[in-house]
């Protein structure tokens, strides 16, 4: 064999130089982690203790595997001289045992799955507070995500609905009630809880508590269509407190006290904004095709997740969101750059 | 590696020569290829095709790859990306791995069950055509509204006319139809030829692993294909005509899709593996020189797949919210079938155990399909568990998890096939040495591809992404983020390309070579390595009669044997007992073993051959456009039935001799 060894030292050795290369490429890049094995709720917990467990039994059937194969493969390789090697024909006590053998196995990791999957699609669990959970309806949008709070509600008395950010407090379990009203989405906050997909006209329901205050990176899982990558989210948990004033002050409509940020609140208008965007306290804006914008000014990103909350980055979304976002439904409708600094402005006083 | 093995030698030559087989009428030139009836010559178009359609289903992987390979890539736009992985996966299943198997069992199913050809010559003519209109209809689409986009899986509501109003779905819907008549076509034909012309004497249980498994995607397909197809006319009316199957504001329901189509789509997996299996079951058995492991354990095992394979559909779909009493029953039924693969791979071990391994190249691959694979299934079973599949669903661990299935199985598979039969196919052999470098070059290139895969979809990185942000990802293992892996898998996908250049290269220096190959060059254990290379287009001149499994290679040990005035019964070769104990039991009569010498030497001029006929590419043809003209207009569906019409009604009044 010309190349018998290329896979094995000198792949290491590319994997190796990369690893090197890109870990000091990358080091100044504050991560926002996105994985799995990094579990920040008792819920999200049970499927990583899960996975621990088939993990370490799939290596070690892996091992056996592979090394027995690596092991025949050295011992009975041909060698010059070799006779006609005796013509076995099978065994059927072999047979039955590696039949069992994997059954066994598999037995092993059934029984805490169907566990698992009855505590995790149950109702949540009564919690020590004694506090009801906290119902947030989630809506998937082609491609945004919609949130909406039952439970606080606007001086109208209409539930308060918020965008691409879900804020959530921490020490209560949070029961997300998730539907879509165009195709089919999933909602995946990895470190919250695994992903349920968003159905037209089917709720799915899961449920967590996070513990920790903090930012948590979510995304659509489901392919829904062109700017399904750029489907991204936030869940911000905050401590109970925070987490009451927040509610309350997001219930109450946000104005615009700068003349600039007054400017703004018309050319929201003028420009057709109003017409997809609801703005709380802005009468004439009570668009619903596009993201609640009540309390814009208070969210860290823009355009579900994908851009940092900037003047300068929100100014570049609304003069051409297509450049960003290919082929979303937010349409340029060619701001004047005075308009420009106004809307921004304004949406950003939305506090 | 040169091992020289006492090789049992070949039958006695006969007194008298062999006559030419020019006695025939020969077919050539391109004609003859519009019109061929003959298996073999089905078998190389279905080849060369399927090739030709994953070279294009390889392209668009790169451009994938160089559009994942940095964050925030505009190598292509978010709508070409989706045009190209919807593409790219419905091409590599539809057109490569399907009709690349469906080609080896045109080729090698009627040589190993000692057949003059399939059952329906024309029929698998027809079959070919319309696998070949549909996969150029479906392509078609890139010169009109762009490229289907909808995904390869086509989820509704995503497919319905609401929210993909061009034409690109229909496209991808008419010619997955259209195709599913060409499997249709071609499975039907293989059921009845493997179950009514098998040579005299060859049992169900003595049939080739190869055939077995070509019967059991047969009827896999026969089974599974249906309810894509009522998937697809749902589909049809939702878009064409207004009905409301998927769309749910208007009371259709979305879930409907997903169930039929994976009722479907979970045994099309088995459809792709199982040839691929069955390429390996002959492969290893014969550069291990020795028989099988439990054939009669394998053969069960892969009717056990078969059967179950329609019992786990549902664990696509662990997401979708069916409740825990459905998910527990998939993840059960989902855990069952790692119960039958895992007998496969453990018997695949027991028949490499003990024997005397060559690593030549199709061995190599089959070798690597063997731990490929089970990596490919460990990962499987970790799906199965659903609370896990929750984080894994739709992510990038999916990604490298059928990846290793179909690219570590059914693509490692189809290569050793392609490097065990060349000879056959082409009367050829391929270069050995490039061929090694081909293997190892794509096995590491594999590995470096699919490998990262895992880690980034256990680091959260969803699956059909067009781009990612250079801030996401965690970097946990190597200290590599999403940017880092992804870099590693697309370097590794061009080191696959490498080895398939060279595999290209060394297919086309082997076609320019003289026409040498040996009847049986890797002492082979089937019927079709007692044919020359390639065989006649009659195959066999007389049906052999077939005593045991492994009839060639028992039949080229017999007749020294009994010259040597041996006791057939308890024939030695080797020191070693040859044979099953069927074939012991029986003694072979004089007639039967002069019959067989001279089996290769009856005058060929006095065979029936099937007549070479156009109606099959008209029929074909006449389907295409019955099609198309739900995209162009009814005045070409009209035209295309009339076409229909005449081509059957031809089909049915030719002569056939």
């Amino acid at each position: 064999m010309p190349f018998p060894r290329a896979s094995g030292p000198g792949r290491k050795l590319i994997l190796l130089s990369l690893g090197v290369a890109l870990t000091a490429l990358l080091s100044g890049c504050a991560n926002v982690p996105h994985t799995t094995v990094l579990p920040k709720t008792e819920a999200a917990q049970k499927i990583q203790d899960l996975y621990v467990l088939i993990f370490w039994l799939a290596v070690a059937v892996f091992i056996l595997t592979q090394g027995g194969l690596l092991w025949v493969l050295w011992r009975f390789r041909a060698r010059p001289g070799h006779e006609l090697p005796e013509q076995t024909h099978g065994n059927t006590t072999l047979e039955i045992r590696w039949t069992i053998a994997p059954a066994v196995i598999l037995v092993i990791m059934a029984v805490p799955t169907i566990r698992t999957i009855f505590e995790l699609e149950s109702a949540p669990p009564a919690q020590a507070s004694g506090l009801p959970p906290l119902v947030v309806e989630v809506v998937g949008k082609q491609w945004w995500w919609e949130f909406r709070y039952p439970e606080i509600r606007k001086p109208n008395g209409e539930p308060l609905v918020t965008a691409n950010e879900m804020v959530i407090p921490t020490g209560r379990t949070v029961y997300l009630h998730i539907i879509s009203d165009n195709v089919i989405h999933s909602f995946w906050v990895q470190q919250l809880m695994g992903k349920i997909d968003a159905m037209p006209n089917h709720e799915n329901k899961i449920w967590f508590t996070a513990e920790d205050p903090g930012q948590y990176f979510g995304q659509c899982a489901e392919y829904c269509g062109i700017q399904h990558a750029q489907m991204r989210m936030n869940v911000i948990a905050m401590a109970p407190a925070d987490y009451e004033a927040w509610a309350q002050r997001s219930a109450q409509p946000a104005e615009p006290v700068t003349d600039i940020a007054k400017a703004g609140a018309e050319a929201f208008v003028t420009n057709g904004c109003a017409g997809c965007h609801t703005v709380d306290g802005n009468p004439t804006a009570i668009g619903v095709i596009g993201p609640n914008l009540s309390h814009f000014g208070s969210r860290t990103t823009l355009a579900a997740g994908i851009l940092q909350n900037t003047p300068e980055n929100l100014a570049a979304w609304i003069q051409d969101p297509q450049a960003i976002k290919p082929g979303n439904f937010m349409t340029n409708q060619h701001v004047k750059p005075t308009d420009v600094d106004a809307l921004v402005a304004y949406l950003h006083s939305l506090k | 590696m040169a091992v020289t093995l006492p090789r049992p030698q070949a039958p006695a030559a006969p007194a008298q020569a062999a006559p030419e087989y020019g006695t025939l009428p020969a077919y050539h030139g391109f004609v003859s290829w519009l019109t061929t009836v003959d298996h073999k010559r089905i078998g190389i178009l279905y080849g060369s095709t399927a090739f030709a359609f994953f070279l294009l289903g390889g392209l668009e992987a790169l451009m994938i790859r160089i559009q994942l390979a940095t964050p925030g890539s505009t190598f292509v736009s978010p709508d070409a990306f989706n045009q190209l992985f919807t593409m790219h996966g419905t091409t590599m299943i539809f057109l490569f791995v399907m009709p690349m198997s469906v080609a080896f069992f045109n080729y090698i199913v009627p040589l190993q069950i000692g057949a003059p050809d399939v059952a329906f010559p024309r029929l698998n003519a027809f079959s070919y055509w319309t696998f070949l209109f549909g996969g150029i209809f479906m392509n078609l689409s890139y010169f009109f509204d762009g490229m289907p986009d909808g995904g390869w899986f086509g989820y509704a509501p995503l497919t319905t006319i609401q929210f993909s109003p061009s034409h690109r779905i229909d496209f991808w819907m008419l010619s997955l139809q259209i195709l599913g008549v060409a499997s249709l076509a071609g499975a039907f034909n293989f059921l009845v030829t493997i179950i009514n012309m098998r040579a005299p004497g060859m049992s169900l249980m003595r049939m080739p692993v190869f055939t077995w498994n070509t019967l059991i995607t047969s009827f896999l397909l026969v089974f599974a294909f249906p309810a894509i197809t009522v998937a697809l006319i749902l589909l049809m009316f939702d878009r064409l005509y207004g009905t409301n199957f998927y769309y749910a504001p208007n009371g259709g329901d979305p879930l409907l899709w997903q169930h039929l189509f994976w009722i479907f789509g979970h045994p099309e997996v088995y459809i792709l593996i199982l040839p691929a299996m069955g390429m390996v079951s002959e492969i290893l058995p014969v550069f291990s020189k020795k028989p099988l492991f439990g054939y009669p354990f394998v053969v069960y095992a892969t009717v056990a797949i078969g059967f179950i394979g329609f019992g786990v559909w549902s664990h696509h779909m662990f997401t979708t919210g069916l409740g825990p009493i459905a998910n527990s029953f998939f993840a059960a039924s989902t855990m069952l079938i790692a119960v039958p693969t895992g007998v496969k791979i453990f018997n695949w071990m027991g028949t490499m155990y003990g024997g005397a391994i060559r690593f030549t190249t199709p061995m190599l691959f089959a070798i690597g399909f063997v731990s490929m694979f089970t990596i490919g299934g460990l990962t499987g079973v970790m799906h199965a568990i659903v609370p896990v599949d929750m984080q894994h669903q739709d992510s990038y661990f999916v990604v490298a998890h059928f990846h290793y299935v179909l690219f570590g199985g059914a693509f490692f598979g189809i290569m050793g096939g392609i490097y065990f039969w060349w000879s056959k196919f082409t009367g050829r052999m391929l270069d050995e040495k490039l061929g090694k470098w081909v293997f190892w070059l794509v096995f590491a290139g594999f590995n470096l591809t699919f490998g990262p895969m895992h880690f980034l979809g256990v680091d959260g990185m969803p699956r059909r992404v067009y781009t990612y942000g250079a801030n996401q990802g965690w970097s946990g293992w190597f200290g590599m983020d999403w940017l880092g892996w992804n870099m590693v898998v697309t370097i590794g996908a061009f080191i696959i390309m490498v080895g398939m250049l060279i595999f290209i290269y060394s297919a086309f220096k082997a076609l320019r070579g003289p026409k040498d190959a040996p009847t049986d060059p890797w002492d082979g254990a089937t019927l079709e390595w007692s044919l020359p290379s390639p065989p006649p287009v009659y195959n066999f001149a007389v049906a052999p009669v077939v005593r045991s499994r492994d009839a060639f290679w028992a039949w080229k040990r017999r007749p020294q044997a009994v010259e040597a005035g041996e006791n057939v019964a308890t024939l030695q070769v080797g020191g070693h007992t040859v044979g099953h104990a069927e074939f012991e039991e029986e003694h072979p009569s004089e007639e039967y073993l002069a019959q067989e010498r001279n089996a290769y030497y009856a005058d060929p001029a006095t065979f029936h051959i099937p007549n070479p006929s156009f109606f099959p590419i008209i029929a074909a043809f006449g389907l295409t456009c019955l099609a198309a003209g739900m995209i162009f207009g009814y005045a070409l569906s009209i035209a295309g039935f009339l076409y229909l019409i005449v081509a059957i009604g031809g089909w049915a009044m030719e002569p056939t001799s």
